[in-house]
């Protein structure tokens, strides 16, 4: 199985050292050569497309492992951006890609122009897969230069990308590059909480105060609780996003993208403070996840915008009309 | 995930497509004179005639044997009935107990007669339950349950008192956990289910237990030497923790476990219609996307249940998660709308408003209190 060949390419390649290295900003060649390798770029694709024509359940496995293992890679944007690229009929990404939306961007004599903010590590992409009103536009690395660095909450670059481009390559928009990415944050979200889930049983199973456990302690035990109800949530949104998306509609991505992202800090917090102090150091690799839940519950959209899309729906169908809209998502 | 698998529910076939749609419409027709008041007492309103129009359109025992007056289709298409009237504020309860939980017991543990006595009198609406579990002594301490029941030739006598018993005045049944061996010292063991017919039981006595709503929904059931035919025995002298507990498991991730004040967001969005600020939009939006993932995660729980794989930590879940939903809702509303409930207004939004403030603490308390369900869930999570 697809999600078990991930596991063990992360548990093998991807040590702490090197996840120090990409907290310094460092990109990984060989991590990224590695995943290349097993064709995980194109994993979201149909077989027809190329890809592996994965069921959505196998491909929610595969895609929450990004979040299990909090890869420091902008490899689910690029299996988004290639998703969108193939079904747009572009060419797809020859390496790393970056997936945004930029209304703002101006269209003028032929050319692309303008600042894309935020790009998961924009300077080592080959591509930008970016929307720009109901235009997809395949921007290749000569169309842009870093105009600002950034910094993610996790470490990992976030730049800003001046976009000068001749149009060369661009297609209708088959959905929108947020719903896309937000899908795939909520994937890496649950994931992440379930190894936060993990630490935290493995931490309070070992830790003694008192002289036993911390599990043994039932007000312990409900944090886990919790903890665990965070990440069955946080599970089951991301499910609810997918299958949003591929039907095309983007409220229920704005559901499943907000109660994921809810619960990324609700199960932040929790995890955080069963560790104690510990927790909080980077000595400890819960820091991984946390930082990474606090970094992917903002981007591709922030919660404000998501939460007034589906509120402005909610009220719109009224009293009546709320529960059909309901059972819809 | 690998530690609490919440499986993707199914997607709706087109039976369960069109039986909501048919559904809707029988609804539209029964609740077109129910307010907004009473539609917010959810399962908690108690209507016989009601009960009896869903039994006659064939909307209650819906996955049983046709032998045994059911209808034979599948758990999602009862789930979308189930939560149909619940979203509706159909007044449920002189069927609810009957077609959750004590009808599948009976199916489960029943003897033949047993069936055929009371099954096609709930799918007919007809019959009406109660739960007799709870005592004064033994809440969420169930095994300490010392209501005691003595074989005594045909009979069983019984002694002892159980508490919190909805609509034990109304309703015809219960079916009463009970001790037949042993003390409480014992715990499960020596445990069994009696069938218990509400209305011709000497040495019964039912008297009603207010509550802080002011509302009669519960009651004491005092049993003195009362006589139960033993014939009236549910599955096994001595299993009754066994068959408890599986009757538990038909109670705990139902949608009631999260849509008790659902008449309550439905008024508030009624109440902002036109003056919908940012702040309504970012809370709707935000109140939408949980109550979404909740009814996924326990329409995941009902297809484990199809299934039949053993659901008991994800429904605990689910009530946990739910319980937190529902009772959240009466606060949300108050930082969006100013109003000071009144539990005799004549305008919708505040009466509703106070029946749900008034009701909301027992959601954490009924069929299993919050810390009994995050004590079952950590044990799931191997912590114990």
């Amino acid at each position: 199985m697809l999600a078990e060949m991930i596991q063990r390419l992360f548990e093998r390649q991807l040590t702490d050292a090197a996840q120090a290295r990409a907290r310094a900003g460092e990109w990984l060649p060989d991590l990224w050569a590695e995943v290349t390798e097993m064709g995980l770029p194109l994993a979201l694709l149909s077989e027809d497309e190329g890809g592996f024509g994965l069921s959505p359940a196998e491909a929610g496995e595969a895609l929450r492992q990004l979040g299990l293992f909090a890869v420091p890679l902008p490899l689910a944007e690029t299996m988004g951006a290639n998703r969108l690229l193939a079904k747009a009929g572009l060419p797809l990404a020859d390496g790393p890609a970056g997936l945004a939306r930029a209304d703002h961007l101006t269209v003028q004599d032929g050319r692309l122009q303008g600042e894309v903010a935020r790009v998961a590590w924009g300077e080592q992409l080959d591509c930008l897969a970016v929307a720009v009103g109901d235009q997809l536009y395949r921007v290749p690395r000569s169309g842009w230069r870093v105009s600002e660095p950034g910094t993610a909450l996790n470490f990992h670059p976030r730049p800003s990308l001046a976009i000068d481009w001749e149009i060369e390559a661009s297609a209708p928009l088959p959905h929108c590059p947020l719903a896309e990415g937000s899908t795939l944050r909520a994937f890496q979200i649950a994931g992440a909480l379930e190894a936060a889930l993990d630490m935290t049983l493995d931490h309070t199973a070992t830790r003694v105060q008192f002289g036993k456990p911390l599990q043994k302690n039932q007000v312990v035990q409900h944090e886990l609780a919790k903890l665990a109800g965070e990440l069955a949530c946080a599970t089951a949104a991301a499910d609810l996003a997918a299958e949003a998306l591929a039907r095309g509609e983007v409220l229920g991505v704005a559901a499943g993208s907000l109660r994921a992202r809810e619960a990324a800090g609700a199960g932040a917090a929790i995890a955080g403070q069963m560790h104690g102090a510990i927790g909080f150091t980077r000595e400890h690799r819960l820091h991984l996840y946390t930082t990474s839940l606090w970094t992917w519950r903002d981007e591709f959209g922030g919660q404000v915008a998501w939460a007034k899309l589906l509120g402005k729906a909610a009220l719109g169908a009224g009293s009546a009309g709320y529960w059909p809209m309901v059972t819809d998502l | 995930m690998s530690k609490i698998p919440f499986p993707a529910p199914p997607a709706d076939s087109d039976a369960v497509i069109a039986l909501r749609s048919e559904f809707r419409a029988f609804l539209n027709a029964q609740l077109a004179d129910r307010n907004a008041r009473q539609r917010s007492d959810n399962w908690y309103g108690y209507d016989r005639a009601f009960s009896r129009a869903m039994g006659q359109a064939g909307y209650l025992g819906m996955t049983w044997p046709k032998q045994y007056g059911g209808h034979e289709r599948s758990a999602f298409e009862r789930a979308v009935v189930v939560e149909e009237c619940l979203a509706a504020g159909a007044p449920v309860g002189a069927h609810w107990i009957a077609d959750r939980q004590s009808g599948p017991s009976i199916i489960k543990f029943g003897t033949e007669p047993q069936k055929q006595a009371i099954l096609p009198g709930i799918a007919a609406g007809e019959l009406s339950f109660g739960i007799g579990m709870s005592e004064p002594d033994s809440g969420s301490d169930l095994a300490a349950t010392r209501t005691k029941a003595v074989r005594d030739g045909d009979v069983y006598r019984v002694t002892g008192t159980k508490v919190w018993t909805s609509f034990a005045h109304e309703a015809d049944y219960v079916i009463l956990f009970c001790r037949t061996q042993g003390t409480p010292a014992d715990r499960h063991k020596g445990t069994s289910q009696l069938l218990i017919n509400l209305k011709e039981t000497p040495g019964l006595t039912i008297k009603p237990i207010i509550d802080q709503a002011g509302q009669h929904h519960f009651n004491e059931m005092h049993f003195e030497d009362a006589v139960v035919p033993a014939q009236m025995l549910l599955g096994e002298e001595g299993q009754g923790w066994d068959q408890v507990m599986s009757e538990l498991a038909f109670e705990r991730s139902g949608p009631e476990r999260f849509l008790s004040s659902i008449e309550l967001l439905l008024q508030l969005v009624e109440v902002l219609k036109g003056r919908d600020s940012d702040a309504a939009q970012i809370t709707l939006g935000r109140v939408t996307a949980r109550l979404a993932v909740l009814r996924r995660l326990s329409r995941s729980v009902a297809g484990m249940l199809q299934n039949k794989q053993d659901a008991g930590l994800q429904a605990a879940i689910v009530k946990d998660v739910g319980a937190l939903f529902e009772q959240g809702l009466p606060d949300i509303a108050r930082e969006l709308v100013d109003c000071e409930a009144d539990p005799r207004a004549a305008g919708a939004y505040s009466a509703v408003l106070a029946n749900i403030v008034h009701n909301a603490p027992s959601w954490s308390l009924r069929g299993g209190t919050r810390e009994i369900l995050r004590g079952i869930i950590a044990r799931g999570l191997g912590t114990r």
